[in-house]
């Protein structure tokens, strides 16, 4: 139990995904204009990582078993893309409303690197199915933290008078860069 | 006739340039941003990282160019991403026999390859609707783009994070390193600085140009964009 909370935190705060992997850029940068769309990425996020870490482990079992590891790759590309689109019909299907305020956002997480991230780093770290779960939960509770920080910061800058230059892209990665500072300050408690 | 091969010819070194300045992958479009910040803490690590991208890239294009009137529309992506996670696994093992200390340094991230959003573009706004050579110069344009943005960040990274360019000490034994540019703060930083200094050469191009009337180049920029 004590090294599942300290996967959790590890993939949370210490390594945070966004900050310290640069895994889910695309998203960070683009849905981080408005808290509100943050959140409800950041809860999609957590949930496909869940199942997409479940499957992970199952498919990283099957290939152990039948000894092809060359196919990791492959099929966890494939099992990714489909569970999104599994997800996103269940949620049609029993919460409607829950679809209409995910809206676009849905099926972008299949082309999110820190989902993919997931199923390599607890294959390669040989995680048990608790451990990958835990790793999972941390990894998108991670995400969404970065993302509800980089939003308000955002919500602010915008009224803020800024050179023309640096208008964009370039003061987000600033920020981020800040951002990323603070959170190496996280990086003693691993120990 | 002469002047039609002329024009092709334009149009073929056009769609190899493009990719490596006016629509740069990364400096421009923002595109496959995680690796170029993940990996480039070294000049190695980011040569070794564009050179693989680079590779899925041409070899990816020119799959998908050549089955491109063979893929139903509807499953077209999955199609694509399939070929792309294919040639990653290539490069994977590729990398693990030509230098295992690479391999290990960019770890889980040339699998990541497959998601880097520039060669998923590409794909489906190039190859998908070109033939095979130009998909492929179309391919090697952008690749090279790639590349050169890994190196300009692995490049400045490296020389003020460690005072060596690619191994090789720069600065003699009482240099101390900026140890901030090899941490990942560093590289949202570095990233950051560069898309000021491109805004800003944008920005200083277009006032000449306002200020001296519509040039030459310019009118020719615009009817490309047009056609």
């Amino acid at each position: 139990m004590n090294s599942s909370l300290q996967i959790f935190i590890d993939a949370c705060l210490i390594n945070n995904f966004v900050l310290a992997y640069f895994l889910g850029l695309c998203p960070f940068l683009g849905v981080s204009t408005k808290t509100e769309t943050a959140l409800r990425m950041g809860a999609a996020v957590i949930f496909v990582m869940l199942v997409a870490s479940a499957s992970a482990y199952g498919i990283h079992q099957i290939l152990v078993y039948i000894n092809a590891p060359y196919l990791h790759l492959i099929s966890y590309v494939v099992v990714i893309a489909s569970s999104v689109q599994l997800v996103e019909m269940f949620i049609k299907k029993f919460s409607p409303t829950l679809f209409r305020t995910l809206g676009i956002f849905l099926p972008l997480i299949t082309t999110n690197c820190a989902i993919l991230g997931v199923a390599l780093f607890q294959t390669n770290r040989e995680y048990d199915f608790i451990e990958s779960l835990s790793f999972a939960t941390g990894a998108g509770v991670g995400f969404t933290l970065a993302l509800l920080m980089m939003s308000g910061i955002r919500e602010r800058l915008e009224l803020s008078d800024l050179s023309s230059v640096a208008q964009g892209a370039a003061v987000t990665l600033m920020v981020a860069g800040v951002l990323s500072m603070t959170f190496m300050g996280f990086a003693g408690m691993g120990r | 006739m002469t002047n039609e091969t002329k024009q092709a010819q334009h149009e073929n070194l056009d769609t190899l340039t493009r990719g490596i300045w006016r629509e740069n992958p990364v400096f421009v479009m923002l595109l496959g941003l995680c690796p170029v910040l993940a990996v480039t803490n070294s000049v190695v690590n980011a040569l070794a990282m564009g050179l693989a991208t680079t590779f899925v890239l041409f070899m990816a294009s020119t799959v998908v160019s050549l089955v491109r009137k063979l893929i139903p529309k509807q499953v077209r992506i999955a199609c694509y991403i399939l070929v792309i996670a294919t040639f990653v696994t290539v490069v994977d093992y590729l990398l693990q026999a030509i230098s295992f200390e690479v391999h290990r340094a960019l770890g889980a991230f040339i699998a990541l390859i497959v998601v880097n959003c520039a060669i998923l573009g590409r794909s489906e706004a190039f190859a998908s609707k070109n033939n095979v050579g130009k998909s492929m110069l179309d391919a090697l344009g952008f690749g090279g783009g790639f590349t050169i943005a890994c190196l300009c960040m692995g490049g400045v990274r490296e020389v003020l994070g460690a005072g060596t360019f690619a191994g090789i000490p720069l600065f003699g034994p009482s240099f101390a390193g900026w140890s901030i540019m090899i941490l990942p703060g560093g590289a949202f930083f570095v990233l950051g600085a560069w898309l000021l200094l491109f805004n800003w050469l944008r920005e200083r191009k277009e006032r000449a140009e306002k200020f001296t009337g519509t040039s030459f180049e310019n009118r020719e920029t615009s009817k490309d964009l047009g056609t």
